[in-house]
């Protein structure tokens, strides 16, 4: 099963659910009582689901690791390796 | 006993090369890891060939192996290739710009025996990991890619796009058979593709130094080809 055919039957079960309940085929005081909660229900699954994703994208790239002592030690290792090199024969450009 | 086959594709790489060289020889003799290190070179015209051939020179045509091609071919042939080439059970595959430090490699290798995973995959986004060079809306493209990545495709695997992994190499060639990609996505697809597939992935944060020498490639048409690739992925794996 792909993911996009995960997807379509899981949202197809949810609004299934969802369009019986607010044309009233299943009949239950609570559905009745909150039926404008319940409609609006998409709605809010949708927005929240995009505060989620707009929250954590920010938090994660303001906490993206900054490798400052790899890149510095990197440069140490790139000096080394042409001393090394040249040592044994190699020439570089600069 | 074990014997990796790194894999090295480049194309302009002459001042990036020894130095990758160096430091690959320098982490995998000390962890006393049986290795060769093979250059797969697509013609370049600025004479990596050459710096190759000086390599071979001074440290052997038994660790260093060069398998050049006439001309860009594109990187999943390039693994083909160079994997023709191999005599290790293991195959590892890193980028040669430096962005990728060799000395993650003994890590990948120790966790892969402790687990006995199919690939080892390094990761920018866990732990330890993390990047260096990148401005705020570099960041934030990555970061905002991973996450509909990861919501969409659900891989078991934390960075998609990440090229520093340590396959065993009957699984890359599987999975590189059932690739159909080319470019950065290649990487993407392999990864999606081995969840599919049942591979186990175990992952090893890196840090990720961008380009030193050379410019990185990073704008709008990449951007849309990784979102069209993406949704292709989504709809077809």
């Amino acid at each position: 099963m792909t993911k996009l055919t995960e997807w379509l039957v899981a949202l197809s079960v949810f609004f299934g659910i969802y369009l019986a309940i607010i044309t009233k085929q299943f009949k239950h005081s609570f559905f009745e009582e909150h039926l404008f909660e319940i409609k609006i229900l998409p709605l809010v699954l949708i927005f929240l689901l995009g505060i989620y994703a707009v929250t954590t994208v920010l938090y994660r790239t303001l906490t993206f690791n900054e490798c400052k002592e790899a890149a510095e030690e990197l440069q140490k290792e790139i000096i080394e390796a042409k001393k090394d090199l040249s040592s044994k024969g190699m020439k570089f450009d600069d | 006993m074990d014997k990796y086959s790194i894999l090295l594709p480049t194309y302009n790489e002459r001042q990036n090369l020894p130095i990758i060289v160096w430091l690959l020889i320098k982490y995998l003799d000390q962890s006393k890891i049986n290795y060769e290190i093979i250059i797969i070179d697509d013609g370049s015209p600025d004479g990596t060939q050459d710096v190759a051939k000086e390599l071979i020179k001074i440290y052997g045509d038994d660790k260093i192996l060069l398998r050049p091609r006439e001309k860009k071919l594109g990187l999943g042939t390039a693994y083909v290739h160079g994997m023709s080439h191999a005599s290790g059970n293991f195959i590892i595959i890193m980028d040669a710009d430096l962005s990728h430090h060799p000395k993650f490699i003994p890590k990948f290798i120790e966790l892969q025996k402790k687990h006995d995973y199919d690939i080892v995959s390094g990761t920018r986004y866990k732990g330890e990991g993390g990047v260096y060079g990148w401005d705020f809306k570099r960041k934030l493209i990555s970061r905002g890619a991973n996450f509909l990545s990861q919501f969409l495709l659900r891989p078991n695997a934390s960075d998609l796009t990440g090229s520093f992994r340590l396959y065993k190499k009957d699984v890359l060639t599987k999975l590189i058979a059932a690739c159909e990609s080319k470019g950065y996505v290649f990487q993407m697809e392999m990864i999606v593709r081995a969840r599919a597939l049942k591979f186990t992935i175990g992952e090893v944060p890196i840090t990720f130094v961008d380009r030193v020498y050379g410019d990185s490639k990073m704008g709008a048409t990449e951007i849309i080809q990784f979102a069209k690739n993406l949704l292709y992925f989504f709809a077809t794996i």
